[in-house]
């Protein structure tokens, strides 16, 4: 397979995911307010800020917009072009990503993809916004999912498949623990609120940004409890959305690009990838609370950063030609 | 009720007599549209209209506010060839670039052509696409144009005229595809008693063709189709040709020339390639020995060519068979390299450069084409009928101070077809561009692609400039 195939499937693949995420968590938190009293602007900026942090860039955001409000927090990370990470600007690059490779993926791949770019930078996306936000993003996993469904059952499981699955598992582990860091930063400011009923609720929302509620309650039964919830987004074995889940996937397609033997390592990918594997295999919720959850999930997110790179090294890279000498080579031939 | 109003005019028209009655081949599509109301008809057109934009089947368009894609407008009223003006156009088409491969075989190597005086030696080596380069280079099978997309029109006795040959890098062919499934979606219980010949096998013939000038007759040899990427505008139609054949598409910098053989950069190293179907201009092949800022391009793939490690389709060098001027000598190649009469006509024509035809010209700008020597896709033209007085000065200017670079042609009143416009059917303007593959044998797909021009009256049928296109029929009968 070309590199540079390979890395547009990777990356339509990533953005995809994060355009779901993104859609995940602003579905739910909307919902959260409506639970809430009264907010006033500090409350709010309470609320958003950190959702600005875990999915997108803070400068950029005050540079665009003068307050966290709903309304700004919601369109900085739908609809705003100029932010890198809005769900509009993914599936403009998953699509752009999808052009440049259109031959290599199925057409119902592709239709899917045209098509949900072409909704949401219609008019009516944003009539169906205004309507009504929990219909809009409810659209956007709906395709996500749809496509995730078409590339399963249309498209070869063979290598190409699987830098998709490398790029989706990466950018979810990613999310999954910017959606925890965003409890984080909530608690942070009001420790009094611990445990309190707003807490549970925001607890709740956490898990309902991973769509994990139900499988958290299916498997604890009991009340909603932070390290429970952690150790459930971080450890859990068979939740398609905890961190282990999708690295311990990631994992496996790894060794499925090199042939290489799980277990061993073939390059620095597999390397870097099976050593963060064992790390979550064989930790607990111990460990997080030992090191202090933020800090373990910015080591995290660093690791992943990591793994992100090194998968890049050994299979897309090729050393940039420089033109000019390539060409004084030729002419000497 | 459609056609209640439709005038022929004064031209050739593919559908009706002169008299208003129909031409047999069309009898049955008339009454299949007579039968459809406007809501049907609107209907169907919406539908296959929505079926192009969400498979991205569009050309980009660029103006102030950005990049917008556009669909390729498409008329749902077919335009149909009988087996006999086939069969016709078949041997005239064949002939025709038998005798330019042969020509370009010729001017490559021991220049018989010129050395006998047939073609006057300064017209090809002054000719922009003459590539020295090229000189002595043998290529595989002997075959410089493998892909040909000859473009026809009908004057006003329904003759079929040869206007360009295109054998450099014709596009368009994934519209001919898509138009047939497109009809066959509109028109699912009509077109299986049309009796109209498949068009499906193209790719099939194509990635045929690339095998057989694969280097030495080297078995399962791998072929790629060099795109210049996603920004241009028949982007679609290389990814739909890869696509369909199962080649990979690659893109300059996807690709690396060592030791005189081409390779390409995939995730388990370097793989080598055989044959390239590039869909780039020569001028941006390879910076080393063309265009040096070409960022598209592969530095050292002439050197490979030249090694004979890499075959290409086209050749290098093709584009000077496309030069208007040695267009005026096809006729003469035919004599002289097949020793046969060219079995279709072409369009008459002047040369800028010669004393006595310029001064023509230049006294008859107003009702003559004029065309620069080395530009396709309707740039460079003059009309003259049409033409303002400005343009018909700028032109004068430029005639003479570059001579060698125009010719003028009469104008050809091309033929109409019947095509929808608000509400019914109207006379438009056509050509047709057929393409053809030359391999181990030369074969033509049945059909082409017929462009029309959608404002009322214009000659000028590219999609740059409001043009549109039309599903072609080629029937197995006469009616």
């Amino acid at each position: 397979m070309l590199s540079r195939v390979a890395d547009s499937l990777y990356w339509m693949s990533r953005y995809i995911e994060r355009a779901e995420n993104i859609a995940r968590i602003l579905d739910v938190n909307l919902q959260l307010l409506l639970d809430f009293e009264t907010l006033d602007d500090a409350r709010l900026k309470e609320h958003w800020e950190p959702i600005i942090r875990a999915s997108g860039d803070e400068v950029l955001f005050y540079e665009l917009y003068d307050a966290p409000t709903s309304h700004n927090v919601t369109d900085f990370l739908t609809f705003c072009r100029k932010n890198p990470s809005s769900i509009l600007s993914c599936m403009l690059a998953a699509r752009e990503n999808a052009r440049t490779i259109r031959d290599q993926i199925s057409l119902e791949m592709w239709e899917c993809l045209n098509q949900s770019f072409l909704f949401l930078n219609s008019s009516n996306a944003r009539s169906v916004w205004d309507s009504g936000p929990y219909q809009f993003f409810k659209q956007i996993q709906d395709f996500s999912h749809l496509f995730q469904g078409l590339t399963e059952s249309t498209f070869s499981h063979g290598e190409g498949y699987h830098f998709m699955q490398v790029g989706k598992y990466l950018e979810r582990a990613d999310k999954t623990g910017r959606i925890l860091d965003i409890k984080y930063h909530i608690l942070l400011p009001s420790v009094r609120d611990v445990g309190g009923a707003v807490d549970a609720v925001q607890w709740g929302a956490i898990l309902r940004s991973c769509s994990a509620f139900e499988a958290y309650h299916r498997l604890f039964v009991a009340s909603v409890e932070p390290w429970k919830i952690a150790e459930f987004l971080i450890f859990n074995d068979l939740f398609p959305r905890s961190i282990c889940f999708s690295i311990r996937l990631l994992d496996e397609y790894l060794h499925r690009i090199s042939g290489c033997p799980a277990g061993r390592y073939s390059n620095e990918a597999e390397r870097v990838c099976g050593r963060l594997l064992s790390d979550l295999r064989f930790g607990n919720v111990n460990d997080v609370f030992a090191y202090g959850m933020h800090e373990y999930l910015a080591g995290l997110h660093q690791r992943l950063v990591e793994i992100g790179k090194a998968v890049y090294e050994s299979y897309m890279f090729h050393p940039r030609v420089d033109i000019a000498a390539e060409i004084a080579t030729q002419q000497q031939q | 009720m459609f056609f209640e109003n439709y005038h022929v005019g004064d031209f050739f028209d593919e559908m009706f007599l002169a008299d208003g009655s129909v031409r047999p081949h069309y009898a049955a599509i008339l009454e299949r549209m007579r039968e459809l109301s406007l809501e049907d008809f609107e209907g169907k057109r919406q539908a296959v209209d929505l079926s192009f934009l969400s498979q991205g089947i569009t050309f980009t368009v660029y103006d102030e506010s950005g990049s917008t894609e556009r669909i390729f407008p498409f008329d749902l009223m077919p335009r149909i060839i009988p087996n006999r003006e086939w069969i016709h156009l078949e041997r005239g088409l064949v002939q025709r670039l038998q005798a330019l491969n042969a020509f370009l075989q010729d001017i490559y190597s021991e220049q018989r052509i010129l050395k006998e005086g047939i073609i006057p030696a300064r017209y090809v080596l002054s000719g922009k696409h003459f590539r020295r380069e090229m000189m002595g280079v043998s290529v595989p099978n002997d075959i410089y144009i493998h892909i040909c997309g000859t473009d026809l029109i009908r004057d006003g006795d329904g003759n079929y005229l040869v206007l360009e040959d295109n054998g450099r890098c014709p596009s368009g062919v994934s519209y001919l595809l898509e138009n047939r499934q497109a009809m066959k979606r509109a028109f699912p219980n009509f077109f299986p008693m049309a009796g109209v010949r498949p068009v499906e096998n193209y790719c099939e013939e194509l990635l045929r063709m690339m095998q057989y000038i694969a280097p030495n007759g080297k078995e399962q040899p791998v072929c790629v189709l060099l795109t210049p990427g996603h920004f241009n505008s028949a982007y679609f139609e290389h990814c739909f040709l890869a696509r369909q054949m199962g080649i990979e598409i690659v893109q300059g910098p996807d690709l690396v020339v060592r030791d005189f053989k081409v390779y390409m950069r995939t995730t388990h190293g370097l793989q080598q390639v055989d044959v390239i179907y590039r869909r780039i201009d020569d001028d941006f092949l390879d910076p080393s020995v063309f265009n040096p800022d070409s960022l598209l391009g592969v530095p050292g793939l002439m050197n490979a060519i030249r090694a004979g490690n890499v075959a290409l389709a086209n050749a290098i060098g093709t584009g000077i068979a496309d030069d208007k001027l040695i267009y005026a000598y096809v006729p003469d190649m035919i004599r002289f390299y097949l020793s046969e009469e060219p079995i279709l006509g072409q369009v008459e024509t002047l040369f800028a450069s010669e004393e006595k035809q310029l001064s023509h010209i230049l006294a008859n700008l107003e009702n003559l084409v004029v065309k620069s020597a080395n530009e396709a896709g309707g740039y460079g033209m003059l009309i003259g009928p049409a033409a303002s007085r400005e343009e018909i000065e700028r032109f004068r200017v430029m005639i003479k101070a570059e001579p060698r670079n125009f010719i003028a042609q009469p104008p050809i009143s091309l033929s109409r077809h019947p095509t929808f416009c608000e509400g019914d059917f109207e006379g438009r303007h056509i050509d047709l561009r057929p393409y053809i593959i030359c391999g181990q044998n030369t074969s033509i797909i049945p059909g082409g692609l017929t462009r029309v021009a959608l404002r009322k009256g214009s000659l000028v049928v590219n999609s740059s400039q409001g043009g549109g296109s039309k599903d072609t029929w080629v029937l197995y009968g006469d009616e």
